[in-house]
């Protein structure tokens, strides 16, 4: 016992005297935080719109007001002149013009149905279909507000209601993911290195020659990084339900929970990592190469899982992001309990019972 | 009684087509202080790798302190004390954080053992809060030398001790030595550097894997098997060339201030020849004089043979 205390308190140590180790630590979750929370979110703001308005009149002029109140478009130019719309697309100036007809308001008093051109620039389909989509819930908005008094003839209206994220935000999808990727970045990267680092060192020769068994000194080694990520998880949280207003519904032990069998999982996989490798780099190679790319994209944060070819679906199983990613998702924004997701908890607690033993076992009572 | 006993150990690493040792055998008794002299890559390293249950070898069986290297691996780690060649230590701890680590992973404290330690920790304890990384060449071997002996160990295994550490820090470092010997320690030290052979009680000539000769010091140096010469004159490097030019003499090797030569024939009238021929080949302040072999003498010999 008091050789595993005074093994977790010498790690304890490398980590604090480590500058670099202290940034990976703790500046990369902010920094990706950050990142995914407001640099790379598939929300669109502020996109720039161009609005051919030949009616000019108190109707059309709402409709320009109502969609430059929208957080998503900025009114760029309003014109007449048909033919600058498409010398804007080509510019790139504009992502979405809007046609109003000079009749607009013949056609909204006077005819069954109105209409109102849309035109948008497809190049990138998801920004389009995002942008039309949004012009149409604007318009079908301005459309009830006019017939609020008289109750038109037979209308089918879909109440459309955006369960757990109704401002549809996308911090609400990739916060789940960030704390999945930093949580297994960092632990695995950490621990990965820093039993390699005493291979190159040759502290572990010395250590190999004394009594201390293998079990402690893999256990010695997890713990301070199990303790530090349990930090940076908190750190994250912090972050995104105050900066990226991401909600909490669940509880917050069950959250620990789950994330502390991930964090397991993560420092196992570390360590079989460094168990398999001699030099720093190459840790770290594989580590950031074997984790990061994989996490990134087949957790489904990024990309949606269904979407994918069905090998890399299965593939995707054996990551143990996805299923925290699930996780995660349940508890902070659909406020699920353990009963919802005892089956993706038990699958990372296998994950990480098996991750330890075989680096247990790998752990090498000699050199070479 | 025998603390340590090689048979027939032998281990290659085929990946870089290297036969490390070969063959080798040795016996250290109980308290010795025992020298494996060789230069870099004659296999010393991994003869003590083997000893120190780091590496499996190929063939042949040890013994430290009783206890078999491959089977009872675990009592020999209880028991050594096992100093790398290369500074091994926390960089990152202080002195004493290093000290007081290895001390509790060996199930000890720095007080209990402190006695045997005190001599050498009094050097640096001065610097006990400086970070191990930043002390000097002589005081990190010092450091490297507490932690290895911390624990009380039966046997001690230094390899390379005094490599790269100043000539005041190596004859302080041997003192030590003396003295831990004297406490019934065993002590197996590896060196590169001829001269402190002397300071071993037995020692084993190693080279390219195999053991040239065991023996003590003063042994090894008088069964060198002819009279040795040094000469020198003004011009020491024409002199190498035109002393290896003369069929007389059976050995020449440049040994700094001399070169040290041996004679297919030696007597009083081929050292007059010789300083004749010498003369004739205008060398000036010519100085040929008898001495005692050194061990380098007796190494080099026995590589030749």
């Amino acid at each position: 016992m008091k050789q595993f205390m005074i093994f977790v308190k010498k790690e304890f140590k490398h980590v604090f005297r480590d500058s670099k180790t202290l940034l990976m630590l703790f500046g990369l979750p902010i920094v990706q935080i950050v990142l995914f929370g407001f640099a790379l979110s598939n929300e669109i703001k502020s996109a720039d719109v161009l609005i051919c308005d030949h009616a000019n009149n108190n109707y059309s002029h709402e409709i320009i007001h109502k969609i430059s109140a929208s957080k998503s478009f900025e009114v760029k130019r309003v014109t007449t002149d048909h033919s600058e719309i498409e010398e804007a697309f080509k510019q790139g100036s504009a992502k979405i013009a809007i046609v109003i007809p000079s009749d607009i308001e013949d056609q909204i008093f006077h005819s069954t149905h109105g209409s109102l051109q849309v035109i948008s620039d497809a190049s990138d389909p998801n920004t389009a279909s995002t942008l039309t989509s949004y012009i149409s819930n604007i318009i079908m908005d301005y459309k009830q507000t006019l017939n609020a008094g008289n109750s038109p003839p037979m209308q089918v209206v879909p109440e459309i209601r955006m369960l757990y994220n109704p401002t549809l935000k996308g911090a609400t999808n990739f916060v789940p993911g960030v704390i999945s990727l930093v949580l297994l970045l960092v632990c695995v990267l950490m621990t990965s290195v820093s039993i390699v680092k005493e291979k190159e060192s040759g502290s572990m020769e010395i250590l190999l020659v004394s009594p201390m068994n293998p079990f402690t000194v893999i256990i010695s080694k997890a713990v301070p990084y199990f303790f530090l990520s349990l930090i940076n998880l908190t750190v994250i949280l912090i972050m995104s339900v105050v900066l990226l207003d991401m909600p909490l519904n669940g509880s917050i032990f069950l959250l620990y929970f789950e994330s502390s069998i991930l964090i397991l999982c993560a420092l196992s996989l570390g360590l079989l990592i460094s168990n398999s490798t001699d030099s720093q780099q190459a840790a770290m190679l594989i580590s950031l190469m074997g984790m990061l790319i994989p996490t990134m994209l087949l957790t489904g944060f990024l990309f949606p899982l269904e979407n994918m070819p069905l090998p890399l679906q299965y593939f995707a199983n054996i990551l143990p992001s996805k299923w925290y990613f699930i996780i995660v998702k349940s508890i902070m924004i659909k406020g699920l309990g353990i009963s919802a997701i005892y089956k993706e908890t038990l699958i990372l607690i296998g994950m990480t019972v098996l991750l330890l033993f075989i680096s247990i076992r790998k752990f090498k009572i000699r050199l070479s | 009684m025998k603390d340590i006993i090689v048979e027939n150990i032998c281990k290659s690493f085929p990946k870089e087509h290297i036969q490390a040792l070969d063959d080798i055998n040795i016996e250290v008794e109980k308290g010795e202080l025992f020298g494996l002299i060789g230069p870099d890559g004659a296999g010393k390293t991994t003869l003590f790798r083997i000893l120190t249950t780091l590496l499996l070898a190929d063939s042949g069986s040890a013994i430290v302190n009783g206890s078999d290297v491959v089977k009872d691996y675990k009592a020999i780690r209880r028991k050594v004390g096992y100093m790398p060649g290369k500074f091994s230590l926390y960089q990152d701890l202080s002195v004493e954080e290093n000290l007081s680590f290895f001390a509790t992973i060996f199930n000890t404290s720095i007080k209990e053992n402190y006695d045997l330690i005190k001599d050498i920790y009094e050097h640096i304890e001065p610097f006990k809060n400086r970070r191990a990384g930043a002390l000097s060449g002589g005081m990190k071997q010092k450091l490297a030398l507490c932690c290895a002996l911390i624990h009380r160990p039966e046997v001690l295994f230094l390899d390379e001790p005094t490599t790269g550490v100043d000539t005041v820090s190596r004859k302080e470092f041997w003192d030590m030595l003396k003295r831990l010997k004297m406490e019934g320690i065993t002590i197996i030290v590896s060196t590169p550097y001829m001269d402190e052979a002397n300071l071993c009680e037995r020692i084993a000539l190693m080279q390219k894997g195999k053991i040239l000769s065991v023996n003590t010091p003063t042994h090894i140096k008088s069964s060198f098997p002819d009279p040795l010469f040094a000469i020198k004159t003004e011009h020491m490097i024409k002199l190498l060339a035109d002393l290896r030019a003369i069929p007389e003499i059976k050995s020449v090797h440049s040994f700094g201030e001399y070169h040290h030569i041996t004679l297919n024939e030696p007597s009083e009238n081929e050292l007059q020849l010789l300083h004749q021929t010498l003369a004739n080949d205008k060398h000036e302040a010519i100085d040929i004089k008898k001495i005692e072999p050194e061990i380098e003498d007796c190494f080099i010999q026995l590589m030749s043979n």
